[in-house]
């Protein structure tokens, strides 16, 4: 199956991982040092997701993120200098300090931004599909949710819409089993989030989203689907996240989550699986794997020095931006 | 009645176990309530305590708070959790069109005992999604009780009383204020609503303020002690009804105020207050009413901006300092 | 289901579709002579949808209902007189005069009230359905909706939510064609709105709206399942609203043959026949039942406009129990 892809973006892709997997890990250790403030909602474990989802759009796509989106920013290209200055809330962050972890946005990059309001994003991924439709472009916009997101009324309006328009959209629900205190199976009616495409006759899919090259293969089918205006797809990745629901949560979650889930989850870990297949198919080397990690942690390194060293913004600027 | 120190969040648990033994028609229903106990651990305790009585709902705000609403038409008395205050966007069709109006709407044959609990308030750099005070935009609703407490004790006398009311309550408590201590008397305590307390007595100048208001107000009040200035604090504690009478007969003695609270300044519940005080209490006034309030801008994220954005107590000393001309 | 209908139910379904198409008819009228103030939404070629469902209801049992309600209220037992008095504004009205024709509620017949909003009765009735569990009697709460309100978010959360609580809730889509100038199927993304049940896990089920006897035999089978602690389902009414969305639509979005056509498929003019193929109805009988109705409905008419006006201080009262 991997050998369909090529070498190259094999290891793009298993890159992008690792450096989303070491941000996260950074994060949380600068977040524990006080360095960085609120909180933080890290996707240690649903990497493949972001970027098996992104590894197939092209920088002009759109992208509608969630709460914990820090691996799609990456995987959709962002600046990781940046991304690690508006952590810090620092003036030279992609929002200039004022939106931080939940908040980030990165326009030029197709990033159309995180939401703290879950299901906030859905209307704003249909919006982006008309502006494609109407400029009659052959761009596509995915949109990220978490499987609590599914609940939300937003869900319904913009499927329903997305199918009635067959708009260029592509709902990724990043299904992580919680909402976070409340399992998928307590508040989800349905077994499969994606037999919810059902109801408004679209294609829907449920996937391993620790596969990535599943993830891939089947985000590729759908973005070649939206490109030729044949409408929306809802992929259900099911993943997990290894960390808690943020950085406050008890024992990553250990109140609402067992100790052998949770075991059982590592074992599925994306990058662990990627990398053995890798191996296995001789598609990277020891050499080649050592440079790759020593590469992504001089990159989260300077990002972190870059955000150190840059000013905050000044108190008065917290007045600029609100109108054009 | 015997006073302990406990916490804003132990206050409310104590209110609600007192009441929901009380009484078997209150339950509580919201977003991850069971296994953490709130997501501040507001309800500790109370999951083990009333089985089956805290409802965990998926994220589905709208039918979260109609589900309040139906239950309260049906004979039953709910609580609902908002999870954050910010959330109450996604149900503002149930809260505003729907909970605020039914009983009027259909002629008084229907009482909506119901209570929205919603945290809110800023100073966590939690960003503009997760720290905004909404409380004007529920006073400008007819039909809502809108009830903002400070300190514990008059948390656990409101939540209470709210609870036992069988109108609609939105209860905002500040998120910041959730650990902040305070005396609590034990047992039976409530603290009826619509009526203001006057925390600290003083004849220089009135501070009208709520929630995290107050704690701003009462450091600047100590601060202006010092000058010799001695600020009346008036804790509104329930915005809708609003205790006029109160606010009034602390006005008549000082003849000076400043309102303060952390909600951004336009459309605030300041600019409701000064206009009341200036259009009833014109002949008492000394000065013009002044407003120390939060700047016109979502919140932002990075502490530095979020602390520029926000009222401080300096601010409401110089307020004080410019209707008393000193 | 359908054998269990005795003749005397029959008769009285039958009178109570008359009632709706002669009350309706009444408001068009009244309407049009300028004594009911703001608009009015009519429910003719719906008789057999509000009347099939609310048939096998108890007097306990709740509903919530639309701005296209007055079928519902009637059906489940509302008094004529107190709902022409509301619709004309005065104080003998269901509301006092401060609801009107989209505010019609009756708590002690279970209505928890029409609704101004599209999609504002479904939180409604999950709140209903929970209270029904929580107090473990076995009532059963129903939702009427229009096609335009399965469009709405809150359908989707309160169908999931029903879902999972498995609360005894009938959810009934009265898909009359159109979402006031919108054509079902230019704003749903399926066919049948029935379909979207399979979101939910639940059964979804789409009847002859139209056909008395086969809404009221889903609706009953439905209702029983509720009963039963067994959770809800979706009822899907094909209908067809024959007057325009509203009093004084110009209906531009539609062609009189349309109107014309279903005009043939009229649910009483249906269900007549049924009953007179049975011997049930003669049309001796039809005609007192019609004159019956005439005659309450003009009692009710004449009580209505001999009330008082309320005072307008009155628009001050009934906001809350203690001011
Ligand atoms: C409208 C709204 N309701 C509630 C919340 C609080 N909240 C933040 S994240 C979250 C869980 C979201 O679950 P899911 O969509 O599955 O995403 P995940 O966190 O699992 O990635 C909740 C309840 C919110 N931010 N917005
Ligand atoms: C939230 C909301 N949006 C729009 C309207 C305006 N409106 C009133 S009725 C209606 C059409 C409703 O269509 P449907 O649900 O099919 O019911 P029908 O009128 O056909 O009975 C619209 C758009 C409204 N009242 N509420
Ligand atoms: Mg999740
Ligand atoms: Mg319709």
């Amino acid at each position: 199956m991997t050998s369909r892809i090529d070498n190259k973006r094999c290891l793009k892709m298993y890159e992008q991982m690792l450096t989303i997997r070491r941000f996260e890990e950074k994060a949380i250790e600068l977040f524990e040092h006080n360095l960085i403030r609120g909180n933080i909602h890290p996707c240690i474990g649903q990497e493949a997701v972001s970027v098996g989802a992104c590894s197939p759009l092209r920088r002009d796509d759109f992208m509608v993120n969630t709460h914990r989106g820090h691996g799609n920013c990456i995987a959709k290209g962002a600046d990781l200098k940046l991304m690690m200055a508006e952590l810090f809330g620092k003036s030279t962050g992609y929002c200039k300090g004022k939106g931080g972890s939940m908040h980030i946005a990165d326009f030029e990059g197709g990033n159309l931004g995180a939401n703290g309001i879950v299901g906030g994003g859905l209307p704003i991924a249909v919006g982006a599909g008309i502006g494609i439709q109407n400029r009659g472009t052959d761009q596509v916009a995915v949109c990220f949710f978490g499987d609590g997101a599914t609940n939300q009324g937003t869900f319904h309006e913009s499927l329903n819409l997305a199918a009635l328009w067959k708009l260029p959209v592509i709902f990724v629900c990043e299904n992580n089993l919680y909402g976070l205190s409340t399992p998928v199976r307590e508040s989800i009616s349905v077994v499969n989030i994606s037999d919810r495409a059902m109801a408004y006759g679209i294609p829907g899919m449920s996937i391993d989203g620790n596969d990535i090259i599943a993830m891939h293969t089947k985000m590729t089918e759908a973005v070649d689907r939206a490109r030729a205006g044949e409408g929306p797809t809802l992929l259900d990745c099911i993943t997990y996240r290894f960390f808690g629901h943020f950085t406050g949560d008890p024992g990553k979650g250990i109140t609402y989550r067992s100790k052998e889930e949770m075991g059982q989850w590592l074992e599925r870990c994306p990058i662990k699986r990627f990398r053995e297949r890798l191996i296995k198919e001789k598609r990277i080397t020891e050499k080649t794997e050592k440079t790759m990690e020593a590469d992504v942690k001089a990159s989260i390194e300077e990002a972190v020095q870059f955000a150190k060293e840059s000013p905050l913004p000044l108190p008065e600027e917290a007045l600029q931006d609100l109108f054009h | 009645m015997t006073e302990r120190m406990i916490s804003c969040s132990a206050a409310i648990c104590e209110a609600l176990t007192e009441e929901m033994a009380r009484d078997e028609a209150i339950f509580i229903i919201g977003e991850d309530l069971v296994a953490h106990g709130g997501i501040f651990g507001q309800f500790r305790g109370l999951p083990e305590r009333f089985p089956g009585r805290l409802i965990d709902t998926p994220i589905s705000e709208s039918c979260i708070v109609g589900a309040g609403l139906g239950a309260a038409l049906t004979g039953m008395r709910p609580l609902v959790d908002m999870h954050f205050a910010d959330f109450v966007t996604c149900a503002m069709d149930e809260i505003v069109n729907q909970t605020a109006k039914i009983r009027y709407m259909f002629g008084g044959q229907v009482k909506v005992p119901l209570v929205i609990w919603a945290p809110d308030g800023a100073g966590l750099s939690a960003a503009a999604h997760h720290s905004q005070s909404l409380e004007s935009w529920f006073v400008h609703t007819p039909g809502l009780k809108v009830v903002v407490p400070s300190e514990p004790a008059d948390v656990k006398g409101l939540l209470k009383a709210a609870i036992r009311d069988d109108d609609p309550v939105i209860f905002f408590q500040h998120k910041k204020l959730f650990a902040r201590e305070g005396p609590v008397p034990e047992g039976e305590h409530i603290v009826p609503l619509g009526k203001a307390a006057v925390k600290r007595p003083g004849g220089s100048v009135t501070i009208l303020t709520y929630g995290s208001g107050f704690y701003m107000s009462m450091e600047a009040a100590n601060e202006l002690a010092g000058m010799g200035i001695e600020a009346e604090v008036i804790d509104l504690r329930t915005l809708k009804p609003l205790d006029f009478g109160t606010i009034a007969d602390s006005i008549k003695k000082t003849n000076r105020a400043v309102v303060v609270h952390e909600a951004c300044l336009s459309g605030g519940f300041g600019a409701e207050v000064s206009a009341r005080i200036n259009s009833e209490l014109f002949d008492y006034l000394d000065a013009p009413v002044l407003r120390v309030a939060a700047k016109d801008v979502p919140i932002p994220f990075s502490p530095r901006l979020e602390n520029f954005v926000l009222p401080k107590a300096e601010d409401v000393i110089s307020a004080v300092r410019q209707v008393v001309y000193r | 289901m359908k054998s269990s209908v005795s003749t005397r139910e029959m008769r009285r379904l039958y009178r109570t579709m008359v009632t709706i198409r002669k009350f309706e008819t009444l408001a068009g009228e009244l309407f049009a002579a300028g004594k009911i103030p703001g608009f009015i939404h009519l429910s003719i070629g719906q008789e057999a949808s509000s009347t099939g469902v609310c048939s096998v209801l108890r007097p306990d049992d709740y509903i919530a209902t639309t701005h296209r309600g007055h079928g519902h209220v009637i059906a489940k037992g509302g008094d004529l007189k107190k709902m022409i008095a509301e619709l004309i504004g005065r104080k003998t009205g269901y509301c006092k005069g401060k609801g009107g024709s989209m505010h019609i509620a009756d708590f002690s017949l279970g209505i928890l009230g029409a609704n101004g909003v599209v999609g504002g009765g479904f939180p409604i009735i999950i709140g209903a359905g929970l209270s029904i569990k929580l107090r473990h009697t076995d009532q059963v709460a129903v939702c009427f909706f229009g096609d335009g309100a399965s469009n709405r978010g809150t359908f989707h959360e309160a169908m999931n939510m029903a879902s999972i609580w498995k609360l005894p809730i009938l959810f009934v889509c009265e898909n009359n064609c159109y979402a006031s100038t919108t054509p079902t199927a230019y704003a749903c993304s399926v066919n049948n709105i029935a379909t979207r049940a399979a979101g939910y896990n639940f059964p979804g089920v789409t009847v002859d709206g139209n056909d008395l006897l086969a809404v009221r035999e889903a609706a009953g089978r439905a209702v029983d399942r509720a009963r039963r602690g067994e959770g809800p389902t979706l009822l899907e009414n094909k209908t067809y609203r024959r007057r325009g969305h509203f009093e004084g639509d110009p209906q531009k979005y539609r062609t009189q043959a349309e109107v014309a056509e279903w005009e043939k498929n009229d649910p009483l003019l249906r269900f007549a026949s049924v009953l007179k193929k049975k011997k049930l109805l003669t049309g001796e009988m039809e005609k007192e039942i019609r004159e019956q109705v005439d005659c309450e409905l003009k009692e009710a008419v004449a009580f209505a406009e001999q009330s008082e006006w309320p005072n307008p201080e009155d628009a001050l009262e009934d906001m809350f129990v203690n001011p």
